[in-house]
């Protein structure tokens, strides 16, 4: 990083966010805050904080484009293919016993996993009867996410994963190629429901079955991580699962003793004593 | 807050950072380092995803000290060995805890040695050792080289010892490292570095 930034200067701009929009970065995992904003200040060619925070001050318009680079937006379709053939093999049976299965996706990014979930979904048979309500702090990632647009490139990559977590169909019958561009289904889109949500200051707005946030409570520090576990208690109706990223636990939450984990090695737990 | 303070009195560390050919350093260093070595070795190294518990168990089987995951937000043990996980960056919050961050690759790499390195830098300052091994790739030479301004004792791997020496080559090509060393003496370099650091109070 050509610049240097020092904790004072990220504690102005933090600041700075919350009092002009609102938007709490303060309870955010310092290093990887601070690695974020260094990296905004490359990419977008400031010459010295004091430039970065008078735009942030002046240019209302600007927002959107620091919130999409400060949160982290890299994610894949099926990623981690083992926690899928968990999720499949030992929470959809449970699903499929209720009439309405309600999903929530927590820090969705643009959509991936989202539709990785739906296609899981709609293999067995459970789609017409879910929800998923698809969540993240990022609105121009969610504008991915419903355009559901992704690199053509990345198809041989997420077809892998597919077939690794236990997909038995042809993945290529999920998108229409379109240049060097593929298009998701847009059958699969309908059971999918895609909201702002920011978990360092909003409340729970609904009650699942299942809660799946993975690769977010990795940059938020122990207190915001405490009070995201009670949105999801809050959020999760008796016997519901919580699937968390694979560096990620519920381990020592305060709501942890209300849980237990179903799978050694993939990060799912449920919620009621085993 | 006072965090060039807190530094002074922070527990040291030892970073490797190694990509092609640095497996072999690794087994001939790791076995060979004290028992009682008063901080904790932290390896970057460049991997495929899913392949992080055969790394462990071959170096756990041959390392003189024990091998240990990382966990986000832990406090990193002296005399124990770290393996940075695969497809995450190892950050070090500024208190020095372990923290993980998923986000785009550096240098074609996640985990990426730069990253490690130069949070590492603004963490621990003086208080790091950097060793920077075998590779086809520049990744890591910056970032010591950032450990170096702040302080850290930096160590490459002798390139005419590399099995790939692009990478030592590249940082020798930045900046002038506190040593250039071969394998075999690697061990007996990183004790007496971490010896002169005077222990956290």
């Amino acid at each position: 990083m050509q610049l240097e930034l020092t904790e004072e200067q990220l504690d102005t701009l933090i600041g700075d966010v919350q009092s002009l929009y609102g938007y709490d970065f303060g309870d955010y995992a310092r290093a990887s805050l601070h690695r974020r904003i260094a990296r905004l200040m490359t990419v977008d060619r400031f010459v010295s904080f004091a430039e970065l925070r008078y735009k942030i001050n002046s240019d209302k318009d600007y927002l959107a484009r620091f919130i999409d680079m400060v949160s982290v937006n890299v994610t894949e379709m099926f990623r981690d293919p083992a926690f899928y053939r968990a999720l499949r093999s030992q929470v959809f049976p449970v699903l499929a016993t209720y009439p309405l299965i309600r999903i929530w996706h927590a820090g969705c990014a643009s959509g991936e996993e989202v539709y990785s979930m739906a296609i899981m979904l709609k293999e067995s048979k459970l789609l017409d009867r879910s929800i998923i309500y698809a969540t993240d702090i990022n609105p121009t990632a969610l504008g991915v996410a419903r355009a559901g647009i992704y690199p053509l490139s990345q198809m041989q990559k997420y077809s892998e994963n597919y077939m690794a977590a236990g997909g038995s169909e042809e993945f290529s019958g999920y998108y229409t190629a379109q240049y060097d561009m593929a298009k998701i289904d847009g059958a699969l889109s309908k059971r999918i429901v895609y909201s702002t949500h920011n978990l360092a200051t909003d409340s729970s707005f609904n009650e699942f079955q299942l809660i799946i946030c993975r690769n977010v409570l990795i940059y938020f520090n122990q207190v915001l991580q405490d009070r995201v576990f009670r949105l999801f208690d809050d959020s999760l109706e008796g016997l519901g699962f919580i699937g968390l990223g694979s560096k990620e636990s519920l381990r020592f939450s305060t709501v942890a003793e209300s849980y237990h984990q179903i799978n050694a090695k993939e990060k799912i737990w449920r919620k009621g004593r085993k | 807050m006072a965090q060039g303070e807190k530094i002074e009195t922070r527990q040291r560390i030892v970073l490797i950072g190694g990509s092609a050919g640095s497996l072999a350093v690794l087994l001939v260093v790791l076995p060979l380092l004290p028992r009682d070595l008063a901080a904790p070795v932290i390896l970057v190294t460049h991997r495929h995803s899913g392949s992080d518990v055969l790394l462990e168990s071959l170096l756990s089987a041959r390392a003189s000290l024990p091998v240990r995951d990382i966990e986000e937000k832990e406090m990193p043990q002296p005399g124990v060995i770290y393996i940075a996980p695969a497809d995450y960056h190892l950050l070090f919050e500024p208190d020095g805890s372990f923290a993980l961050d998923s986000s785009e690759k550096v240098n074609y790499s996640r985990p990426s040695i730069d990253v490690t390195f130069e949070s590492a830098a603004r963490a621990y300052g003086a208080r790091a050792i950097g060793i920077l091994l075998s590779g086809a790739n520049a990744d890591g030479a910056q970032g010591l080289y950032d450990m170096q301004q702040h302080g850290g004792t930096t160590i490459v791997q002798d390139p005419a010892t590399a099995e790939v020496d692009y990478m030592p080559r590249c940082a020798l090509q930045l900046f002038s490292p506190a040593h250039i060393a071969r394998p075999a003496d690697m061990a007996q370099l990183i004790s007496s570095e971490v010896s002169k650091m005077q222990a956290p109070n």
